[in-house]
């Protein structure tokens, strides 16, 4: 075991050279609802038991199908209505339960991303093989579905090996929303690849302020402003980027959906300001026009500590 | 079985303390102290620097902050991680603006990885206070003193400037005091017996211990006990407001608070800290202090 992963350097936030979103934009905004698939009856993982109560759990688990059948649609509507597009955290093997949401979400071009199989099956104790295959269906599943290829990676209830990382910079993934260490994006030490960290504001995401913190459907929203008000402000020194992590079982329920609308009315009232984009699109510019900036800047501190991920020099 | 009968015989049960660092002194009999300054709250902010390693060790127990699920917690790390990297910058910079000084505690593994986050608390006037090694090094009655004593060196090694001593989680064994003592630490920052600097005594000289209010931790009201940012800031502001309406009464005093840089850096929560501060400053009589300040302006009263 590490005490460190090693997976990036330090990298004080002040005194970053300089980045510029697009257009000249300040902030990047991108939205990732997690479409889950919770199974009703999962297996046993030695590290973590898929319902915390034991199997069936049928209040957890309905919870989430309603999630799915109703409130999934009303926050696409919402979107709809504020010209957003999501960054679709998937579990994969909605694709064969509900098609309907993958046809009306690619309908509008909205990004995929694969959050493993599904969110009662963990990484933990699986072995490279296992980890693969994984990546290979998630890869497989939405290209049949859609045509296109998963550029990101979500590990499925936030559970990881030490390869996690290496396998999907292997499998030409270009970000991974695991590591919540920043504001911006940052090169991640894999042995092959080109993999960014792109910030998913997990603090922000809608599991954390509602089921960890059981905070209010006000308190979220006057959160949500304050965070992006300060990320923007940040912004004109060097571009940040803000993501709300969301769960449709969570957000889109009726006594909190209006309440969560006011914040995406005072983002969207930002349009000179703020790229309005998905995860992919982030990954792709910060890799096209930030990566060795970057990695220069990192180097220039005298602190990066060489190796990769799980293996230090 | 029946306990033991010793567990009935209670050999300290006489009037004042337990423990021989300090006296039983209540309050509303002992003398009123003024500083010479005419200061009636001096106000610390304590920022913990700290380093969460991904494979914490479980005894004698986990830090509140530490790793919560299985190896590799890679949520918690970064979490932590967040704030060294981007939180503390932050806390820096609405420091900075509002011309406070902070004590920040800071382990051993912090200044070694990242030194320059060191050269920037340092370049901005702060006192510096030496934090143990890291988390996975809380201090406690079975480490051997020799384990224990290799601990301080270590921090002490690092920080060979630093007056000001917080043990990591504020855990102690019972030797503590008097090992960071041997190690020239004057002051600490582990305790809240008092609302006033209170002198403790160990074999190897007295500690000065500044009253850090465990119930004012921003983590542990804010992550913990899930209060908002509105809360946090009513309460430390009512706090210095209560103990400057004491002061004809019971003189001068003051309270030490956490200021997280994973918990209050965070880009929502950041403002709570310059409106807490700006709040402050407008109650006559209340100043921001480093603990070294504090430590002076007490000791040479009460000498």
């Amino acid at each position: 075991m590490h005490s460190d992963p090693n997976l990036y350097d330090y990298w004080p936030y002040h005194g970053r050279p300089k980045i510029v979103w697009p257009d000249g934009k300040k902030l990047a905004f991108w939205i990732a609802p997690n479409i889950e698939y919770y199974e009703y009856m999962p297996p046993s993982n030695p590290l973590r038991q898929p319902w915390p109560r034991g199997n069936p759990d049928v209040v957890g688990y309905s919870q989430r199908t309603w999630g799915n059948t109703v409130g999934h649609w009303r926050l696409m509507d919402l979107f709809d209505k504020y010209n957003l597009r999501g960054s679709i955290s998937l579990s994969i093997g909605l694709v064969d339960h509900h098609p309907e949401i993958i046809e009306a979400v690619a309908a509008r071009k909205w990004e995929f991303f694969s959050h493993g199989i599904y969110n009662t099956r963990f990484s933990y104790e699986m072995d490279e093989a296992q980890e693969i295959a994984v990546l290979k269906d998630s890869i497989k599943t939405v290209q049949d579905a859609t045509g296109e290829r998963i550029r990101g990676y979500l590990a499925p209830a936030l559970t990881h090996t030490e390869k996690t990382l290496d396998l999907i910079a292997d499998h030409d993934f270009w970000y991974t929303c695991d590591l919540f260490q920043d504001d911006q994006p940052q090169p991640i030490k894999t042995k092959t690849g080109k993999l960014v960290s792109m910030p998913y504001s997990l603090e922000v995401n809608d599991v954390i302020t509602y089921s960890v913190q059981g905070w209010s459907p006000e308190r979220y929203t006057d959160l949500l402003i304050k965070h992006f008000d300060q990320l923007l402000k940040e912004g004109e020194k060097s571009g940040t980027v803000m993501c709300i992590p969301l769960h449709a079982y969570l957000v889109s329920q009726p006594h909190r959906l209006r309440c969560f609308e006011d914040a995406l009315k005072h983002i969207c009232a930002h349009q000179d300001d703020v790229w309005f984009t998905t995860g992919a699109e982030i990954a792709d510019y910060f890799r096209e026009n930030y990566w060795d900036q970057s990695i220069a800047d990192i180097k220039s501190r005298g602190v990066a500590t060489g190796g990769t991920g799980f293996a230090p020099a | 079985m029946p306990l033991p009968n010793s567990y009935l015989e209670y050999k300290h049960r006489k009037h004042g303390m337990d423990q021989h660092h300090y006296g039983w002194n209540p309050a509303d009999r002992r003398d009123r102290i003024e500083l010479s300054s005419g200061e009636k709250v001096h106000a610390n902010i304590i920022v913990p620097l700290e380093f969460f390693p991904l494979n914490p060790p479980a005894s004698p127990f986990k830090h509140p902050g530490a790793m919560k699920t299985p190896y590799p917690d890679l949520r918690h790390f970064t979490t932590r991680d967040y704030g060294n990297r981007v939180g503390v910058f932050r806390i820096l910079e609405v420091l900075a603006r509002n011309d406070v000084k902070a004590t920040f505690a800071i382990n051993a593994e912090i200044a070694k990885r990242y030194p320059p986050l060191i050269k920037a608390v340092k370049e901005a006037g702060h006192e510096i206070a030496a934090h143990g090694v890291s988390t996975a090094h809380i201090h406690y009655e079975d480490l051997s003193i020799e384990e224990e004593q290799a601990y301080i060196s270590e921090s002490r090694s690092i920080f060979p400037d630093a007056k000001t001593w917080m043990s990591p989680a504020r855990n102690e064994s019972t030797r503590t005091l008097e090992l960071i003592k041997q190690a020239g630490f004057d002051i600490c920052l582990d305790w809240e017996a008092d609302s006033r600097p209170l002198k403790m005594n160990t074999e190897a000289g007295s500690v000065c211990a500044i009253p850090h209010y465990n119930e004012l931790s921003d983590f542990k009201l804010l992550v913990d006990r899930s209060q908002s940012e509105k809360e946090w800031i009513y309460q430390i502001v009512e706090a210095a407001n209560y103990q400057a309406n004491l002061y004809e009464k019971e003189g001068a005093s003051s309270f030490a608070f956490t200021v997280t840089p994973y918990v209050l850096g965070l880009p929502f929560r950041v403002q709570a800290i310059a409106d807490a501060i700006n709040s402050i400053k407008t109650i006559n009589g209340v100043e921001f202090k480093t603990a070294q300040e504090t430590f002076a302006a007490f000791n040479a009263i009460t000498r």
